[in-house]
């Protein structure tokens, strides 16, 4: 662990990607004492204020109701992270369990559970999330379910091939033949040599949660005004394009900046964890 | 049998097990809606016998069990019922609002393919070279955004900033083209208009680009891993004994056998570009399925929702097939059953 | 008396490191003539697969190995020649086997193609009619006796020992005057590798092609090699005629080497248990000692 951060810290890339994780996790858990106008997280109005170019103390400019866009990005992190967090602790467990599942068991049970993953991994994922949502009311919850009901199937995927290859190594063989339990072999010999790669990925998932979510929140059909929101502020602004630039661009750097962020992260641990499917 | 048929064989059948569960998961999905379709499509002055009627009509009386063998047996037609939303059948909507995301699709394909895997190639040619970290840093920088966001920013850089390409639309108003495929790049040809096909080709560079970018970081990144490992291969050490120059050994030796892993997951992204053409089409307002999907998803028009996501999904499927073949194509192994000498 | 095909000088292999300077090649001497077969034995580690490699320019190419000495290959020094130069001998002047016929020949090409790309290195302008002729030719000298088969072939298609000749068909192909064999079909079990190292053998005679042979198969090197260097550490601890070498072994390395029992598997490879302070006695040299 001691060695896997240094070797973070060494490398310039990763260890910007880093600093941008770390900067976006302050900043979306120090909030309310970082942006200078907490309540504009909200549905306030100033109209003295509204769209406005970037000029102190307005950094990045305000929106159409005179919002400033730097606090209300601050804030469309908070929500992203915890979104991505709640999809991952949710969608991770399952995936994972019905992987480990279908590779150590095999016969019919590996069949059925394979064809629902396939089925699920063969709509588009934004149209799957799409659909969700557009069934159910537009709101935060809702928007997990959906996303999260379109991610656990990559991890089924993932941990499946892992455990067909572990499964037939001496160390399982050698568990079975001295009598242990099914559960134990899958949860206990097989599931840690799991872990390396469902941990890189799900580094490098958090940032894709962040794209998905935003994604729909940009058609509509994810988190709802007054929440702040990068997808739907990019969305909002780009009817003002190109004159109100900062409408949009600084809400889509924000989205570049902590993905790229995760990015960097998951790349450097999958190089460090040698966790390569 | 030959192997390709055999596995063009097997492709088909998995796929169409997929469809059914896709169909199922979908119908499944539409059916726990809350409210009432009937109601929400008559809108609130109907009297409730109109509601009953159409609810009898669109069998919404029935168990989910006979309302999906009603589906299926519709489908079997090639009907998908009439969106509540335009009163037109959904399969009609399908068509007119199809081409043009595929045309979009298809665009962005090609760019991902032919812009992502020569700078794969490269990255991986110059390993730990600056042209390598280039790439590397670009290509994590491009899957690194969702599509809209570059659609807003090439759309800042390139139509707003410097105006070279057009803002919006596929194609100028001062052509008409009468539709015959519904791919405006092959009707203006058909028409004979050149003019009007460079206008349309013009209009799709930004956003076949902005889709493709994401695509264009993921084709590099996986084309430069595969190569990476394809580069500690025996066969690449005895090309360079035989002393073929780099760009050969990179280009012939080392692409080939790497390009094998990495299609099957270039092919799902391609794929997934599907998807990500409705962020694309809303930026660009490219008059694609992007529009109506949405817009059938906040009405819940149930059948246009099943309709919609069906097509998708089955596109989505068949592009899958043809990646496999492709596959089959390249790799030997599958082209010719092993047979030791 | 002609020039001699390979001459290497003082030869010093370094590669810069993390750590520091690592030394692999402390001062190797050893010259091949015309037609002549040669041997550089020794355990992995001894420096004798790098040798290979910088005669055929490809460590050079990295950025972290120092090589220094005289390489004169034809009486014309590799070291001053420019990688371009370099380059244009490789293929054509000099060609390498190696250890695993199967996976060194490129598996999503037709070995009709991989002959093809070969013959191009010598021919630029060969059409594919004239090179499947010539292959075929090739292919029957190796005693293939369906040449137009294993044309049509992918490597993993065919047997080992089968690719194993084509190898060695494709090494010959554009004549070339020196050929390195780097462990030769190591990988193939012992009665095919003794199969095909006699084809070698006598192809190599016929051509008058001179060899490089690298190998830790004492065995094989008394039935394939005219004279032997055996390497230890990066230095030549001892060399000389086949016969005067393995009649009289003068180097206690040498002796220690021939003493290990050959393992069943492995292809007869003898592993020396220990390294002994009496390995680092000076080289023994059987020509000199003839001529005293």
């Amino acid at each position: 662990m001691r060695r896997t951060i240094a070797i973070l810290l060494q490398n310039p890339l990763s260890l910007l990607g880093v600093t941008l994780v770390t900067i976006v996790v302050l900043s979306a858990i120090f909030a309310d004492f970082i942006v200078p106008f907490p309540d504009h997280k909200g549905a306030v109005v100033d109209f003295a204020n509204f769209n406005k170019a970037p000029e102190w103390p307005y950094i990045f400019g305000t929106d159409l109701v005179g919002r400033d866009m730097f606090s209300r990005i601050v804030y469309a992190y908070r929500i992203s992270l915890i979104l991505g967090i709640v999809v991952l602790a949710i969608a991770v467990p399952i995936g994972v369990t019905v992987g480990l599942v279908a590779g150590y068991l095999g016969g019919w049970t590996e069949y059925a559970l394979m064809r629902v993953t396939d089925v699920f991994l063969s709509v588009p994922p934004l149209v799957l999330a799409m659909s969700i949502m557009g069934v159910l009311e537009p709101t935060l919850l809702n928007g997990m379910m959906a996303v999260t009901a379109m991610w656990w199937p990559w991890y089924t995927r993932l941990v499946y091939n892992i455990t067909r290859a572990e499964k037939e190594e001496g160390y399982v063989l050698a568990a079975e033949v001295i009598g242990a339990s099914k559960l134990h072999v899958i949860f206990r010999e097989i599931l840690p040599n799991c872990v390396p790669a469902i941990i890189t990925k799900m580094t490098l998932d958090l940032g894709f949660v962040i794209i998905i979510a935003s994604s729909l929140s940009f058609l509509g059909l994810g988190v709802q005004p007054p929440t702040p929101d990068l997808g739907s502020m990019v969305a909002d602004g780009a009817k003002y394009l190109p004159d109100s630039w900062w409408l949009t661009v600084f809400p889509g750097l924000a989205i570049l900046a902590a993905v790229f962020g995760f990015n960097l992260v998951g790349d450097a641990l999958r190089e460090i964890l040698g966790a390569d499917q | 049998m030959s192997p390709v048929v055999r596995l063009l064989a097997h492709r088909l059948g998995m796929s169409l097990i997929v469809l059914v569960g896709v169909s199922m998961l979908i119908f499944a999905i539409a059916r726990i809606i809350p409210g009432d379709p009937a109601r929400i499509a008559l809108g609130p002055n109907a009297t409730p016998e109109q509601v009953e009627n159409l609810r009898q009509a669109l069998h919404l009386d029935q168990s989910i069990v006979v309302q999906y063998g009603f589906f299926v047996a519709d489908l079997l037609r090639g009907d998908l019922g009439v969106s509540l939303y335009t009163n037109r059948p959904v399969i009609a909507d399908i068509a007119q609002f199809l081409p043009a995301t595929l045309e979009l699709v298809l665009a962005a394909g090609i760019m991902m393919i032919g812009i992502g895997l020569p700078l794969g190639i490269i990255s991986a040619r110059y390993r730990g070279r600056w042209p390598d970290n280039l790439v590397r840093l670009v290509s994590l920088l491009g899957v690194s955004a969702p599509s809209f966001v570059w659609a807003v920013i090439l759309m800042l850089l390139f139509a707003f900033f410097l105006p070279i390409f057009p803002i919006a639309g596929r194609i100028s108003d001062i052509y008409s083209i009468e539709a015959v495929t519904g791919f405006l790049l092959i009707d203006t040809l058909i028409a004979g208009n050149v003019a009007a096909f460079g206008d349309a080709a013009w209009h799709i560079v930004l956003p076949a680009f902005a889709l493709a970018v994401s695509g264009i970081g993921q084709a590099a990144r996986l084309t430069r891993a595969n190569m990476v490992e394809t580069y500690d291969k025996p066969y690449i050490e005895m090309a360079r004994s035989y002393g073929f120059p780099d760009r050969r050994i990179a280009n012939r030796f080392a692409f080939r056998p790497s390009l094998i892993p990495a299609l099957t997951i270039i092919g799902l992204d391609f794929a997934a570009m599907l998807g990500n053409a409705f962020l694309v089409e809303a930026v660009f307002a490219w008059p694609g399925l992007s529009r109506y999907g949405v817009a059938v998803i906040l009405r819940k028009d149930l059948n246009a929702i099943v309709g919609t996501v069906l097509i998708i999904s089955a596109t989505f499927l068949i592009m899958n097939i043809i990646v496999d073949l492709l596959i089959a194509f390249i790799n030997p192994r599958i082209r010719h059953s092993q047979r030791p000498a | 008396m002609s020039v001699a095909t390979l001459d290497i000088r003082d030869l010093y292999l370094s590669f810069r490191g993390y750590v520091g300077t690592v030394e692999v090649l402390h001062g190797i001497s050893l010259h091949i003539d015309r037609g002549e077969r040669v041997a550089l034995v020794g355990e992995s580690g001894s420096g004798k697969s790098v040798t290979a490699r910088i005669v055929l320019g490809l460590l050079q190419e990295l950025r972290s190995a120092h090589v220094s000495g005289e390489l004169l290959f034809e009486g014309t020094d590799l070291t001053t020649l420019s990688a371009a130069a370099r380059h244009d001998l490789r293929g054509t002047k000099m060609s390498m086997i190696f250890q695993d016929p199967t996976s060194s020949l490129n598996p999503v090409y037709t070995i009709a193609t991989q002959f093809h790309e070969v013959q191009k290195r010598a021919l630029p302008t060969l059409g594919a009619a004239e090179s499947r002729a010539m292959a075929a030719k090739m292919l029957g000298d190796v005693s293939i006796t369906e040449p137009d088969r294993v044309l049509d072939s992918y490597p993993f298609q065919l047997s080992g020992g089968m690719n194993q000749r084509v190898m060695i068909a494709m090494a010959l192909a554009n004549e070339p005057s020196l050929l390195i064999a780097d462990e030769p079909g190591t990988a193939l079990d012992v009665t095919v590798q003794a199969q095909t190292l006699t084809l070698m053998h006598d192809l190599v005679a016929e051509h008058e092609t001179s060899v490089l042979f690298i190998s830790h198969n004492l065995g094989v090197v008394r039935e394939f090699a005219d004279r032997v260097y055996v390497i230890y550490k990066g230095r030549i601890v001892e060399k000389g005629r086949t016969q005067a070498l393995f009649g009289n072994p003068g180097h206690p390395y040498t002796r220690a080497l021939m003493a290990a029992v050959p393992k069943i598997t492995g292809g007869g490879v003898a592993d020396v248990e220990e390294a002994s302070e009496a390995f680092a006695e000076p080289m023994v040299d059987h020509d000199r000692q003839a001529v005293a």
